[in-house]
């Protein structure tokens, strides 16, 4: 390969479009989905370490330290070989959708622990009096929690949340190793196809900034309209 | 409700004569080591203003709170209109409903317009329709003289304005007593008789109050009947106009000495 071709040489992303593209859908369904069943999990999670029942508290921070310091690597390896393999686990008869499901349970698993310690510390940021205000007007302790804590814990960790999401994204790359193709591994394909150039690595790269770069964007839009006046 | 103007009138004083509402029996309350109410009995009748007055520290707030359960109490009884205060859950929660509380520092809903804060309550708790919800909290913040506020936020009212719309969100549950932990202290001096008045008329519709403060001139002019606190204890009940020129304890005129030269 000569050096214009490992520098200057964009080619390969026309030869491989369609796959490129589909490659990059995989990453966005995946993210899509895992953003917003980790946003679900990691919500329940808070709920239940600020609990006033010491057994779910103990169960919420056993979960968090357990995913958030297991790498991710080895939750999606455990999802996909483990559960899918050995234990015969299956979602799906067709096997495309099988890994789909096991990446985005594996994912959304690990990323959940982290969209719950940033929900932690934005309830953190809700003076106590809002709670104590909620319980004398006679919610309960469920509904103080959904009406009154929790939004206000949401608004002042939108930017925060918006962190966790971009590296969601970026982590989705991980999802190779459980088998699921989505774009990193279409990188990897294309390196050993055409050889690893500088194009088809700038391709993907911009690719994933074209997901992260907005992402950021809309939660720090979200963050400054939906900010608690205190 | 009346809506004569606010101290258009005389304050006429009720008597309180109605039957118990709220009975503290030999309350004892502990935090850690710290005894911080010792053997408390009080009884609040129905329509009575009840004015505590004491010197900091000396476990007034930890009196309202545990009469709404917001405290736990470690030995004795309170009922509220003959009910035993249920221990947690659903239960509790109810009968918080029918205990209105005003906070020392508003703690209107951040995230609600005033409004919404005063609607919370009567949808959620009492299953009001929202439309007959927003009916009554309108009619309720025109009665604290906010009516012009209710679409705003918390944050964009002044002290007094926002205590008028804490008073109104206590008073949309209809509750059977309300409590008032010091709700002028965190207020310019320029918006506490705002507050005052709204309280003044309050008592003089018959609502029963518990209410923590300093200032004399709402006890003399709206209260039935003062009690001094002090480390735990109530050292000394009586009218206004007794306690405040025949203070029988050293302690009352100790206190009271204090704040007169201010
Ligand atoms: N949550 C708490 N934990 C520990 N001590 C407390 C707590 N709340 C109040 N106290 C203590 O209890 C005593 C009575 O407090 P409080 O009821 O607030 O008095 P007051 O309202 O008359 O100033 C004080 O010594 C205070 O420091
Ligand atoms: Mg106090």
């Amino acid at each position: 390969m000569d050096w214009k071709q490992a520098l200057f040489d964009f080619s390969p992303f026309w030869k491989q479009s369609g796959t490129v593209a589909a490659a990059f859908w995989a990453t966005i369904r995946l993210s899509a989905m895992t953003g917003v069943l980790s946003l679900i999990v990691g919500t329940l999670l808070v709920a239940m370490r600020v609990s006033p029942t010491p057994v779910l508290r103990a169960a919420g921070t056993l979960y968090v330290n357990t995913l958030r310091n297991t790498p991710l690597t080895l939750v999606l390896l455990f999802c996909s070989l483990g559960l899918s393999d050995t234990l015969q686990f299956r979602l799906s008869q067709t096997s495309t959708v099988n890994y789909y499901w096991l990446a985005v349970f594996g994912f959304s698993a690990y990323t959940a622990a982290f969209v719950c310690e940033a929900l932690r510390s934005g309830i953190n940021t809700v003076p106590f009096g809002q709670a104590e205000a909620a319980r004398a007007i006679g919610l309960t302790f469920t509904q103080s929690l959904r009406l009154v804590v929790l939004p206000q814990a949401f608004r002042a960790v939108i930017a925060p949340l918006g962190s966790v999401m971009i590296a969601m994204i970026k982590n989705s790359t991980v999802v190779l190793v459980a088998s699921y193709i989505e774009a990193s591994a279409q990188m990897k394909q294309m390196f050993e196809e055409f050889g690893a150039t500088l194009p088809i690595f700038l391709g993907f790269a911009v690719g994933f900034m074209l997901l992260t770069l907005p992402t950021g964007f809309l939660f720090g839009w979200a963050a400054k309209r939906w900010a608690v006046l205190r | 409700m009346t809506d004569s103007g606010i101290l258009a009138e005389p304050a006429h004083i009720g008597t309180g004569s109605g039957g118990p509402l709220v009975v503290l029996e030999n309350v004892n309350k502990w935090f850690g080591s710290l005894h911080v109410l010792k053997d408390i009995n009080l009884t609040v009748h129905r329509g009575e203003v009840v004015v505590v007055i004491g010197p900091s520290g000396g476990g007034k707030s930890t009196l309202c709170r545990t009469i709404n359960r917001l405290e736990p109490i470690d030995g004795g009884t309170i009922t509220l209109d003959g009910k035993h205060l249920p221990e947690e859950g659903k239960e509790l929660a109810r009968l918080r409903a029918d205990v209105g509380m005003v906070f020392q520092s508003f703690n209107l809903f951040a995230h609600k317009s005033v409004l919404e804060n005063v609607t919370l309550g009567p949808t959620k708790v009492r299953k009001v329709g929202s439309a007959d919800a927003e009916k009554e909290a309108m009619a309720l913040l025109d009665r604290v003289g906010i009516g012009d506020q209710a679409r705003k936020y918390p944050a964009q009212l002044s002290g007094g304005q926002q205590q008028r719309a804490a008073i109104a969100r206590a008073l949309a549950m209809r509750p059977k007593v309300m409590l008032f932990d010091e709700p002028t202290s965190a207020l310019d001096p320029e918006m506490i008789s705002e507050v005052l008045d709204v309280m003044t008329q309050l008592a003089r519709e018959g609502m029963t109050m518990i209410v923590v403060t300093h200032e004399m001139g709402f006890a003399r002019g709206a209260a039935n009947r003062v009690v001094f606190m002090a480390d735990g204890q109530i050292a000394e009940e009586n009218t206004p106009q007794e306690f405040f020129t025949n203070a029988r304890t050293d302690r009352a005129k100790d206190f009271l000495s204090k704040i007169l030269t201010h």
